[in-house]
């Protein structure tokens, strides 16, 4: 509403936020019924404890090593560059984390921080089911029951990912309620939280929900964005020119971006699922074309209409099909240190092909949309620029329904 | 007085605990919602909530969540369920009506605007589920500036330091939600509840409702002896459902499942 969102300042420094109520801005906060409200201070309080707590470090920072696989490779896409002609394009290899995309990171520590809690029971909410499957398989490493809500219209698109949670132990739960998608899946998952309180955990897959939710997703993310730097340092002795990471509820972008967001030198951009384009309506682009509303705990850019009702969404890639986006995007947006863009569903998919031609790397059909806009933006830049992109999944996940758009057969 | 106020002086009065029977606006259609209310009234309900459809009810369990679809296919917002309010107000202008819902319509809608045009149909109290204290201020302001109530939950996980934090703001009366879920769920646990309402009493001189999983008269007469006023959502909201294709059906039910509600809370507890 208008008089809460009043002209905002630029923050000198990014990394205090969120403040203590889990506010960026005028974003984020925490919009829950009461039943939930001393979970999440539980959960406000254990994290807290032990976010710096040198014992839960090590063993989050041990499993990332030997069962995520971290350090990924910063790979030089050579051939692809030379091809757009213009900057060097470096790749963010997280389609190489264990279960093919960046979620095993959040999911890793949330889990880690449930069995610190004494939480044996796990809910999770998923939309093309690769959070699911990484909190399925951080559940089977800690021995974790795991119980992943599903929106059944997802259920059909996705049954691989369906089985392969099904193989590592967790129950799948088909959500028949509203839009039968990702937003209704958040939904049943609160409501089997609120029902469940004492002994569970709800593991959310993404930077929104109520506080310290999108703060505790971003900070286990935020390794993608400190090793990018390292890395960028060693081995180029520089920091790249721009950043690219496609942006549904925006993980893996907040993940990459975090580090470098007081270094005012690297320009980033988020890249958001135009669908059929931003201008038919058909889209998932709520900071392209939404406005600020409150939905699913927290206050953020929403595809809503006059009466704030939240309106169904349209992507190719499942994992950008969300009405909403975390509240730091939006007030990243907002502040104009991250600069929003779209790219449509034709879009996606050229780039998916690209891709795969090139450098013989299939990304997930959410990370063709960062490729697809990284392609535009690094031919409008010198030979000598960088640009490093999020490769935030592999897309072995999206070949049937890369073929089913394409009409051909396998 | 407000007429929330006045209706529970009224019950106190006559020795009885209050019944709220909510319906959502809208459910099944846009019509149908009028002629329930008077029907709940007659049934004998004190203060009836109206639910504002919202298309992602994540405090309400299934029953509530189809009811806001039924009312969202035929686009009851905000607007719609006023005009219903003004309508029901033009017979009954003794009756308690309570808004209930989630913020992001409220805050689509504006503030002021919702206050202002609330008032004006004769609502008496809101409550919005998903909006706790620390973020109210602003639409407390404009709730009291239009003397309408703000109706605050209480959860069996809500801490002593916040249930009196809750009662110091709240106004008509406090809600304690009487089990941990979403509306319409199963079981209750009347010790459980009567210590949490014992806890709120010493908070507070206001009344206090409690609601979730009451589904028939037996169940109310359970809390009735524990509460000021008992709050039934669900077990109405299922009997529309059940009946959403015939108006007269749908009303002889909504009256029969309230009179036994109504008949539950008059009849004294017996003890075991």
């Amino acid at each position: 509403m208008s008089n809460v969102i009043q002209a905002i300042e630029k923050p000198a420094d990014f990394s205090r936020f969120p403040d203590a109520a889990g506010h960026f801005g005028p974003y984020g906060g925490r919009f829950v019924p009461e039943l939930l409200i001393a979970p999440l201070e539980e959960l406000t309080a254990a994290y807290e404890r032990y976010r710096n707590d040198p014992q839960f470090r090590a063993e989050l920072e041990a499993d990332l090593q030997y069962y995520v696989g971290r350090p990924t490779p910063l790979y030089y896409a050579e051939r692809w560059s030379k091809l757009v002609g213009g900057a060097q394009i470096h790749l963010k290899r997280e389609d190489l984390d264990h279960t093919g995309a960046h979620k095993i990171n959040n999911t890793m520590g949330q889990a880690l921080l449930a069995v610190r809690m004494g939480k044996k029971r796990i809910v999770a909410e998923t939309g093309a089911g690769q959070h699911g499957v990484a909190t399925a398989a951080a559940c089977a490493r800690l021995g974790l029951k795991c119980v992943v809500y599903m929106g059944a219209e997802d259920v059909r698109r996705q049954s691989v990912n369906v089985y392969r949670m099904k193989l590592m132990g967790a129950e799948v739960v088909p959500v028949e309620s509203g839009t039968r998608t990702l937003k209704d899946a958040l939904n049943e998952a609160f409501r089997d939280w609120a029902a469940n309180v004492d002994d569970t955990f709800y593991i959310i897959g993404t930077v929104a929900g109520p506080h310290p939710y999108p703060q505790l997703v971003r900070d286990f993310q935020a390794v993608i964005g400190e090793e990018t730097r390292e890395q960028c340092l060693s081995m180029h002795s520089r920091l790249p020119d721009a950043l690219v990471a496609c942006v549904g509820g925006g993980s893996n972008a907040m993940g990459l971006f975090y580090p470098f967001l007081g270094d005012t030198d690297v320009t980033i951009y988020g890249v958001e699922a135009g669908g059929d384009g931003v201008e038919t309506g058909r889209h998932a682009a709520p900071l392209a074309a939404g406005r600020p509303g409150v939905l699913h705990g927290n206050r953020t850019y929403l595809m809503e209409n006059e009466d704030g009702q939240i309106l169904g969404t349209h992507s190719v890639s499942a994992g950008l099909d969300y009405p909403g986006v975390g509240p730091e995007h939006s007030w990243l947006k907002d502040t104009g240190r991250v600069e929003y863009v779209a790219i449509d569903d034709g879009e996606a998919l050229a780039a998916f092909h690209q891709l795969a031609e090139l450098e013989g790397i299939i990304p997930a059909l959410e990370t063709a949309h960062a490729i697809a806009y990284a392609g535009q933006l690094a031919a409008q830049m010198r030979p000598d620029q960088m640009i490093v992109i999020n490769l935030s999944g592999r897309g072995d996940k999206d070949i049937n329904t890369v073929m089913e758009v394409e009409g051909m057969n396998p | 007085m407000s007429r929330i106020e006045h209706r529970f002086a009224q019950c106190k009065e006559a020795g009885k605990t209050a019944l709220v029977t909510y319906v959502t606006g809208g459910d099944p259609n846009p019509d149908a919602t009028v002629p329930v209310m008077h029907a709940l009234v007659r049934a004998g309900a004190d203060i009836i909530e109206v639910g504002m459809p919202f298309s992602d009810p994540m405090a309400d369990g299934p029953v509530i969540q189809a009811a806001c679809d039924r009312a969202l296919l035929h686009g009851t917002g905000i607007k719609g369920v006023l005009d219903m309010i003004r309508e029901f107000r033009r017979e009954d202008q003794d009756t308690p009506v309570v808004l209930m819902g989630y913020l992001n319509p409220i805050e689509q809608t504006g503030y002021e605007k919702f206050c202002r045009d609330a008032a004006a149909a004769g609502v008496d109290g809101v409550l919005t589920v998903d909006l706790p204290p620390e973020e109210s201020s602003a639409l407390g302001a404009a709730l009291s500036e239009h003397a309408l109530d703000p109706i605050w939950l209480i959860a069996p996980t809500t801490s002593d330091a916040r249930i009196k934090a809750i009662c110091a703001q709240a106004r008509g009366f406090v809600y304690y939600v009487s089990l941990k879920g979403v509306t319409g769920a199963a079981s209750l646990d009347t010790d459980s509840v009567g210590s949490h309402v014992d806890e709120i009493r010493r908070a507070t001189q206001l009344p206090v409702g409690v609601g979730f999983g009451v589904r028939d008269g037996a169940d109310a007469q359970r809390l009735g002896a524990l509460a000021d006023a008992v709050v039934v959502g669900s077990a109405i909201v299922s009997r529309i459902a059940e009946h959403a294709d015939d108006p007269a059906e749908m009303i002889a039910a909504v009256e029969s499942i309230t009179r036994d509600l109504r008949a539950g809370l008059d009849q004294p507890v017996v003890e075991a």
